[in-house]
């Protein structure tokens, strides 16, 4: 009779059944996009800010050690600690290689330029494809990394032999132009001067100090500086988590954690995490974060999940109040119904219960096509805001199945305790 | 034991009005009674005493041998669904429950919903074909029948019926007694809360009040229906 009496309520009073539903769908929905979207939020933000660069350096233990210890960054004792090129592709083998969206490699020589003077003449990859030990391939390079430089012209390509770019300010200060031949002279290990003629293929505004160098194929400027095979550093652009405590503390000195903490971190995307599987792979490496870029990241995704989060808990309040207003409204209206049923003999609790079936049975259908819309709200931001498709994380489920229980219930609270209060003889006899 | 009910020095105070003054009253199993008066005389709010949904401040109300005048609540709640059928003037039906289920919900909340028996109490008043109506689709004399379906279905002690012809036209008013006087004819207590001296002219005795006191206790007599 129960189950009969709530079929016919809900069947027989659409209109406030569907009233309910919807309030409750309406609340779901936002509660269902903002935490599908705050959940994926973290892979969203992290994706957008890649594209302004690395957020990890890479360069061989002994010239950190110097930087480290006596600010030296290059010249003597710096200029001969080099990283293994044919090592690199090792970076895409670590734990967290999916989360390393690019890298590339730099070597940086003095050279003199005709009609420049002293320069420096820069080499990296530019879109280098690379055969990882794992058997698959991957390209990796500057163009990727560096995506919001402004380019004249072309990049270059990795086997253009005689191919240069100019930076900017050099290019202004000597007035180089589109294929103009510059013809640079860099001196090898032994002091022997190696030349050639390059040509310039683009002009590119790095707004960085690269706006003073010749960038040219590491494999040319390998080359000419008789360094086959070396490299100076490495920019890394990877997908991590932003850093706390535990992630501070590891990039300190790793072996101060617990074998429990330790599991914790090197399983975690924390920049230090990825930079020490990195140290694993390439040898005599040393591997650092970009501490600002990573604080950054970690502020940017905070505050942004705490917005979602706020917006979240004001939509299921805002919710939850229209659907005490209406269960309310909704047991002011049946007053006499209540009445009559406890004058043949309901107990309050078997009122409460009636009531809160109702109202969850409205819930249960606003629930499900709240959450469907939510997916679906989810979707239009994650397009909007980050150009990108929100995935729907199967721990929101869960989640807005006890927020539908908890809007329900705490919205029918004020009128369960009018229920309480409710007594038949004042209802049925005016008394 | 003779009595159903006895009422012995009730009375009722609400705030500065007293609704019931000293009431002294013990009514037999069987017996078909009315309670006349006029509007304020303090009708009603011996029906709500004597059908256990108010406590009277003052004095002592014995229904079926149980002293119900001090209970909870709860238990008053427990003796009013085991002893007690009740006919309202307003009908008071559930709007979207058919006939025969507005009859299953007193057996619910009593015991056990059985559908078939409540549609023999409904071919009892007269409605057996108007089980599957919704009551918004029911005249107002069947909507009252279908009360007092509803009020029969668990076998009461008392029945306890509320102006039960108030809202009736005279054909829908004589059927309704006629089923009282089935009713009482099969031995069943009735006590009917009444303004009409021809309602009232129906039952064995007459108990009228006036300002919350009895004034009245007795037979009907024939001047009062004239």
């Amino acid at each position: 009779m129960f189950l009969r009496m709530i079929g016919r309520a809900v069947t027989r009073r659409k209109r406030k059944f569907l009233m309910t539903a919807g309030t409750v769908a309406l609340g779901i929905s936002l509660a269902t996009a903002m935490l599908n979207v705050m959940l994926d939020v973290g892979d969203k933000v992290n994706q957008a800010l890649r594209t302004y660069g690395a957020n990890i350096t890479v360069e061989s233990r002994g010239a950190s050690l110097l930087g480290d210890l006596y600010g030296i960054g290059e010249g003597e004792g710096v200029a001969d600690k080099f990283l293994r090129e044919a090592e690199l592709p090792k970076m895409k083998t670590i734990f967290w290689a999916f989360n390393i969206v690019d890298f590339t490699p730099y070597l940086d020589v003095r050279a003199e330029a005709e009609g420049i003077g002293g320069v420096t003449l820069l080499g990296t990859w530019f879109a280098r494809r690379l055969d990882i030990p794992t058997g698959e391939s991957a390209h990796a390079g500057v163009i990727n990394l560096k995506s919001w430089w402004d380019v004249q012209g072309p990049w270059l390509d990795d086997d253009d032999a005689d191919g240069v770019m100019v930076g900017g300010l050099l290019a202004d200060r000597h007035k180089l132009r589109i294929g103009d031949r510059i013809r640079v002279a860099v001196e090898d290990r032994t002091g022997e001067k190696r030349g050639a003629e390059l040509t310039v293929r683009s002009l590119f505004h790095s707004g960085d100090k690269e706006d003073e160098v010749l960038l040219a194929p590491l494999a040319v400027v390998q080359r000419l500086s008789g360094l086959e095979g070396k490299v100076r550093r490495v920019e890394v652009s990877a997908l991590t988590t932003p850093e706390n405590d535990l992630a501070k503390r590891a990039a300190q000195n790793p072996n101060s954690l617990s074998r429990h903490e330790w599991e914790i971190w090197y399983c975690t995307a924390y920049a230090s995490a990825i930079a020490f599987q990195i140290e694993e792979v390439l040898t005599e490496s040393r591997a650092k974060p970009v501490l600002q870029v990573a604080a950054s990241e970690g502020t940017i995704l905070q505050k942004t999940s705490l917005l979602m989060l706020l917006l979240t808990v004001l939509s299921l309040a805002c919710s939850a109040l229209a659907v005490a207003g209406l269960v309310t409204a909704n047991v002011m209206e049946r007053s006499t119904e209540i009445g009559l049923l406890k004058a043949l003999g309901a107990g309050d609790g078997e009122i409460v219960l009636l009531v809160l079936a109702e109202t969850l049975t409205a819930a249960l259908v606003g629930g499900v096509v709240g959450y469907v819309a939510g997916l679906g709200l989810a979707q239009v931001i994650g397009q909007s805001v980050f150009g990108a498709a929100v995935s729907a994380k199967g721990l929101v489920v869960p989640l807005v199945a006890l927020l539908v229980l908890a809007v329900t219930t705490g919205g029918s609270l004020p009128a369960c305790r009018m229920l309480l209060r409710l007594k038949p003889a004042e209802v049925l006899h005016g008394r | 034991m003779k009595n159903i009910l006895e009422l012995h020095d009730v009375s009722m105070v609400y705030g500065s009005v007293t609704a019931l003054r000293n009431i002294t009253l013990s009514i037999r199993r069987g017996e078909w009674t009315a309670i006349m008066g006029s509007s304020g005389s303090g009708k009603t709010t011996l029906m709500n005493i004597v059908g256990c949904m108010n406590k009277p401040t003052h004095g002592t109300v014995i229904l079926d041998g149980e002293k119900i005048s001090r209970l909870n609540t709860k238990d008053l709640t427990a003796i009013r669904r085991d002893k007690i059928g009740l006919i309202f003037q307003e009908f008071h039906l559930i709007s979207y429950l058919t006939a025969v289920e507005n009859v299953m919900i007193a057996q619910y909340y009593h015991s056990m919903a059985d559908e078939e028996e409540a549609l023999q109490a409904l071919e009892r008043v007269g409605l057996g074909h108007r089980a599957g109506h919704l009551p918004r689709q029911l005249s107002g004399g069947e909507q009252q029948r279908l009360c007092i379906a509803r009020a029969l279905i668990n076998h009461p002690k008392l029945i306890l019926a509320d102006e039960p012809t108030g809202n009736l036209d005279e054909s829908n008013q004589a059927a309704v007694l006629d089923i009282f006087h089935q009713l009482h004819g099969e031995g069943s207590t009735i006590i009917v809360v009444t303004h009409s001296p021809e309602v009232a002219e129906h039952a064995e005795r007459i108990v009228q009040l006036e300002f919350g006191r009895m004034v009245r206790d007795g037979a009907p007599a024939r001047s009062m229906v004239a």
